[in-house]
């Protein structure tokens, strides 16, 4: 059957049509071989830009669709649907992308760009004139979902997803869920106590009967695709055998050997066996070998052991290796502090009293290192004065990172209006560039904060901060007034920027999830699907993704989770099936495929003497493919014949 | 002035989202190279390069994920390979190894793209026009 294919060039009002003479290019595609029917539209995606295409297929019994438009990772979707429903094959309708990589990167050259749109819309049209229809491969879902991170929107997404009715596993690295939330003394604009708000969610969690917790642990491996996920869990050695724990804390109790405490960030002091915090969930202790007599000196303590009624002090507890099977995963691995070490210039890391938010947060903690109170560190005094500084690494494209941190200006005016109600005569600035406070009551907070409980702002930024006399001084600028600002404070707290968890890097690379250039989490589209990852089957909540308040955080997990609900929803998932395939009569059996292939998809048919591709395992890379020496194994819709005349398309004059 | 005809080969995980983010940050480079989407560098067999300057080609980049970042584990390492094998057997054809290039270019990459991209092309445009005269020689024939 000779091919009838339909060229659809879109303006995106002017975004294409402002460089690429889209006319022109509709024009001249009109007289190349195979295309029966070629038009331009200001908005193909629209509702009547679609159903153009879709009337065009029918009208001039196309067999081939190209869209020459925007990337095909926003609408190639949209317009195979589109083209299903006009009875056309999906897979026979593909995108030409001339905005991403034309329109909008050759804006001087219009001549250039549209002679290059034209080249990128043959590429294509080579390509479809060899489409074959194909049908999706569906292979059985797992309806169970891995959720890595146990902060608040690892928490809420295990809730969601499992009151949606599917199973969950939680996983967390530490010995407790709460994350960064669980530290916070109270939260802005409405200042609820944290530990109030989120341990009831943290309890649920523990008590769900579909949601199976697994603190102390890390994903060690993922292999397989969406809906067939397998994962492999390292259960750290907790030398505890918390299954029988009750929690009772003799242990902790008599623990002779000390470390500084990560939950009160150094502020105080944890036994080498212990629970993080008090309403840690699952509230059972953890020994941390690295901090511990009997580990440390050959055996010579175990008092844990003796004390422990129950016997459940093993020291002899190794790492534990789990593999289970889940059907999608949400990566809600949170944030950092940018280390409080790299600011050099404020002391950070040096100074006892320059300290960072969140040592201020356990600080102002009713179950922190000090009850509640205020005190320097340096001296236990309660400081009179007291200097708040926004953007400490952020929005710093010299020296530090280029990026708004977002949630430090509101924590920050929090922790000053604390500061004032529990030290009644004390004086807070906030040093700052702008007050973002862009949420709902926040720009309330800001304005309670400044006028109320009278914190002094002052617009600049602050270059140096020293010791001296034992108060630390702050030098600064006053960029409304232009005048030179110098306060003797007696302690400094630093907006520290807010940077991807460490854990999230080496957890993207083992996804093979994208990450922005500062490690955060990449979503599919910014606006459209931002909770999705480009790969599907994962779904970002929290501030993986970039910084986030709490609302924000608590409101992407939901969506997370709803994307995964919907998932679940059908109990099959369909694959692309651009795979490849093996020709039985030229195949010569030399099993070149199955050494390269990196999932075990190719397999060697002894009675026949070749090789065969498991359809439901092979993700369409196209290893065999090109170490096939006999051109036996192909690529559906991707075959040497296509790519040989893609090339020759894109080469044409 | 001479304009060079490039062909580019990009993994459709790493480098065509790295050449899109390129796009949607407005970023300017010059408009020689065509893209070829494929699913993973891995897929690129070399006589599909060797065929690409028989039909003209001035330059070919090819573009992948990051060691380690394959999308499909190790794709990008056998391009690495096939491109070092494929460099030697151009020189040994006559044409100049640096018409030939990879890359790794990750989806956060835009702005290296930008580079990659304006560099290779100045790079071509000094080598000049690939005059194989192939398919002078076949209408001959």
């Amino acid at each position: 059957m000779e091919e009838r294919i339909g060229v659809f060039v879109c303006h995106c009002g002017t975004n294409i049509a402002g460089v690429v003479d889209v006319k022109r290019v509709a024009e001249e595609l009109a007289d190349y071989p195979g295309v029966a029917y070629s038009t331009d539209y200001t908005y193909m995606c629209s509702d009547p830009g679609q159903n153009l295409v879709k009337d065009a297929i029918k009208k001039h019994n196309l067999t081939g669709v190209i869209v020459a438009a925007c990337s095909p990772t926003l609408h190639e979707a949209t317009f195979r649907r589109a083209g299903m429903t006009a009875g056309m094959n999906q897979y026979q309708v593909e995108i030409a992308n001339i905005r991403e990589q034309c329109s909008w990167v050759h804006q001087g050259d219009k001549e250039a760009a549209t002679s290059k749109a034209i080249r990128t819309i043959k590429v294509m049209i080579e390509k479809a004139r060899l489409d074959e229809a194909l049908e999706p491969i569906s292979v059985p879902m797992t309806p169970r979902a891995l959720v890595v991170g146990g902060g608040i929107a690892g928490i809420q997404a295990a809730l969601d997803v499992a009151n949606a009715g599917h199973e969950v596993i939680l996983v967390e690295k530490s010995a407790s869920i709460g994350g960064h939330m669980a530290q916070l003394s109270e939260t802005f604009p409405t200042l609820d106590c944290s530990q109030c708000i989120m341990t009831p969610k943290m309890v649920e969690v523990a008590q769900h009967p579909k949601i199976r917790l697994m603190t102390y642990s890390e994903v060690d491996d993922v292999s397989g695709y969406v809906g067939n996920f397998k994962v492999k869990i390292r259960k750290k050695a907790a030398y505890v055998n918390r299954d029988v724990c009750t929690g009772c804390g003799l242990c902790v109790e008599k623990c002779p050997a000390k470390t500084p405490s990560e939950f009160d960030e150094q502020l105080a002091d944890r036994k080498a066996i212990y629970t993080p915090f008090p309403q840690a969930v699952p509230n059972k202790p953890v020994l941390d070998a690295e901090h511990c007599t009997y580990f440390l000196k050959d055996g010579k303590c175990g008092i844990c052991a003796k004390v422990c009624p129950l016997d459940c002090i093993d020291y002899e507890q190794k790492d534990e290796f789990i593999e289970e099977e889940v059907g999608a995963i949400i990566v809600a691995t949170g944030y950092d502090l940018y280390p409080i070490e790299n600011l050099g210039e404020y002391g950070g890391g040096k100074y006892a009293d320059v300290i960072t938010s969140l040592q201020f947060e356990r600080m102002l903690s009713a179950s922190g290192p000090t009850g509640g109170e205020v005190l320097r560190p340096s001296d236990g005094e309660v400081p009179s004065e007291v200097v708040f500084l926004t953007c400490c690494g952020s929005r710093d494209t010299e020296n530090h990172l280029p990026y708004c941190s977002k949630i430090c200006c509101m924590y920050l005016t929090k922790h000053a209006m604390l500061y004032r109600h529990k030290v009644h005569d004390g004086q807070a600035y906030v040093f700052y560039m702008d007050v973002r406070t862009g949420g709902k009551g926040y720009e309330e907070f800001y304005t309670r904060a400044a006028e109320e409980d009278d914190v002094l702002y002052i617009r600049g930024k602050v270059s140096k901060i020293f010791e001296e006399d034992g108060r630390v001084m702050v030098w600064g600028v006053d960029t409304l007034s232009g005048r030179k600002i110098e306060i003797a404070a007696d302690m400094a707290v630093l907006g520290l920027a807010t940077v991807p968890n460490e854990a999230a890097a080496k957890l993207a690379s083992m996804l093979k999830i994208h990450t922005d250039e500062w490690g955060f989490l990449s979503e599919a589209h910014p606006k459209l699907r931002p909770v999705e990852s480009l790969t599907p089957g994962f779904y970002l909540a929290g501030s993986a993704q970039g910084p986030k308040d709490i609302p924000e955080s608590v409101a992407q997990a939901s969506a997370a989770a709803s994307k995964v609900a919907a998932l679940f929803a059908e109990t099959e998932y369909h694959r692309e099936p651009v795979i490849a395939v093996i020709d039985e009569d030229t195949c010569a059996g030399c099993r070149v495929c199955i050494s390269v292939c990196p999932y075990d998809a190719a397999e060697f048919d002894d009675e026949k003497k070749v090789a065969r591709i498991k359809e439901a395992i092979c993700e369409g890379c196209g290893a065999c493919i090109a170490a096939c020496p006999s051109g036996s194994a192909q690529q559906k819709n991707l075959t040497d014949e296509q790519l040989y005349k893609m090339v020759s398309a894109a080469l044409e004059v | 002035m001479f304009e060079p005809r490039i062909v580019c080969f990009f993994c459709k995980w790493c480098t065509y989202a790295g050449a899109d983010l390129a796009g949607t940050s407005r970023k300017q480079y010059p408009p020689n190279g065509v893209v070829v989407r494929v699913n993973c560098t891995g897929r690129i067999d070399p006589q599909h390069v060797l065929w690409a300057f028989r039909e003209g080609a001035d330059g070919v980049l090819v573009g992948g994920c990051h060691p380690g970042d394959c999308h499909y584990e190790e794709g990008n390492h056998k391009t690495m390979r096939r491109v070092q094998f494929l460099k030697r057997t151009l020189e040994d054809v006559g044409i100049d190894p640096e018409r030939l290039q990879l890359d790794w270019i990750s989806a956060a990459e835009g702005e290296k793209l930008v580079h990659v991209m304006s560099d290779f092309v100045d790079t071509i445009k000094e080598l000049g026009s690939l005059e194989l005269g192939l398919k002078e020689q076949e209408k001959v024939a």
